[in-house]
């Protein structure tokens, strides 16, 4: 039981860093907070599920938690994301732009 | 039938956080009771006689999607920013995809578990489109990107919201 904790908390921790990894090595804004979600997310899932093996006794709570991050990092992701489109200059990597449907151009935003 | 769900959700908060005891068990459901009495006007949520039902199949058939979808998702990260020349791997752009799900906690609900599906990240909705930011687009028109995305979630969505 201990080892199982103990190898879920590891790969909670990997994730992690694959999550920083992600920020730092991607190209514009919107894929460093595709990386960071998505990583941060199962990394702490991972991690509080090996907290879970070690205190059985905490499990309820830490699935409170879980349902928590489930709703709320996903959540913050894109307020991120549209924040930064409304008010930043896009990358000049992008193929395709629906959004701009939506927001109609860049102009009541700073530049 | 808010008041209990309302009810039900507090107290089960309740019971995950305070463990199982006799006492604790009858101060939860008096507290729950007059706070449910306060903010049943305010939630926007209801269950009827099939939440059983619902329960089950969101339970079964949606959380093993999810958690794969999640799991796969991390996989594709993880070999994206492994790799020595990034940029292969990166076709980003805006695509809109539309749903056919009914109801605020529904789309709530696709919303979130798009943005933990590999490569796609939701930005904005919008009545009954979802703004989806993708690293790498591989359909040409909204049809192929909405089967490429969201379809799998949508089947089994559609089922648990009715």
């Amino acid at each position: 039981m201990e080892i199982a904790s103990y190898i879920f908390m590891t790969i909670g921790g990997l994730f992690y860093l694959l999550g920083g990894l992600g920020i730092l090595r991607m190209p514009d804004t919107f894929n460093r907070i595709q990386a960071g979600t998505k990583a941060t997310t199962l990394g702490a899932f991972t991690l509080l599920i090996g907290i879970g093996f070690n205190n059985p006794e905490w499990f309820p709570k830490l699935l409170l938690i879980i349902v928590f991050i489930a709703f709320a990092n996903p959540i913050g992701s894109s307020a991120l994301a549209k924040a930064s489109y409304k008010s930043c200059d896009l990358p000049d990597n992008l193929v395709q732009d629906d959004l701009i449907d939506l927001f109609g151009g860049k102009e009541d935003g700073p530049s | 039938m808010k008041y209990v769900a309302t009810f039900l959700v507090l107290f089960v908060s309740y019971i995950a956080l305070a463990g199982i005891h006799v006492q604790e068990l009858l101060l939860g459901a008096i507290v729950s009771a007059i706070l449910t009495v306060i903010l049943a006007k305010h939630v926007n949520y209801t269950i009827d006689y099939r939440f059983p039902v619902k329960l089950l199949v969101f339970i079964f058939a949606y959380l093993p999607l999810f958690v794969w979808q999640l799991v796969l998702s991390n996989l594709a990260v993880a070999r994206i920013v492994l790799s020595p020349r990034i940029k292969k791997h990166l076709n980003p752009g805006f695509v809109k995809i539309n749903t056919d799900l009914k109801g605020d906690f529904a789309k709530l609900t696709l919303a979130n578990s798009i943005t933990l599906t590999p490569g796609t990240l939701s930005v904005d909705i919008d009545g009954n489109d979802i703004y989806i930011h993708t690293v790498y687009i591989k359909g040409k028109t909204p049809e192929e990107n909405r089967q490429n995305i969201s379809a799998k979630f949508e089947k089994v969505l559609g089922v648990v919201f009715k």
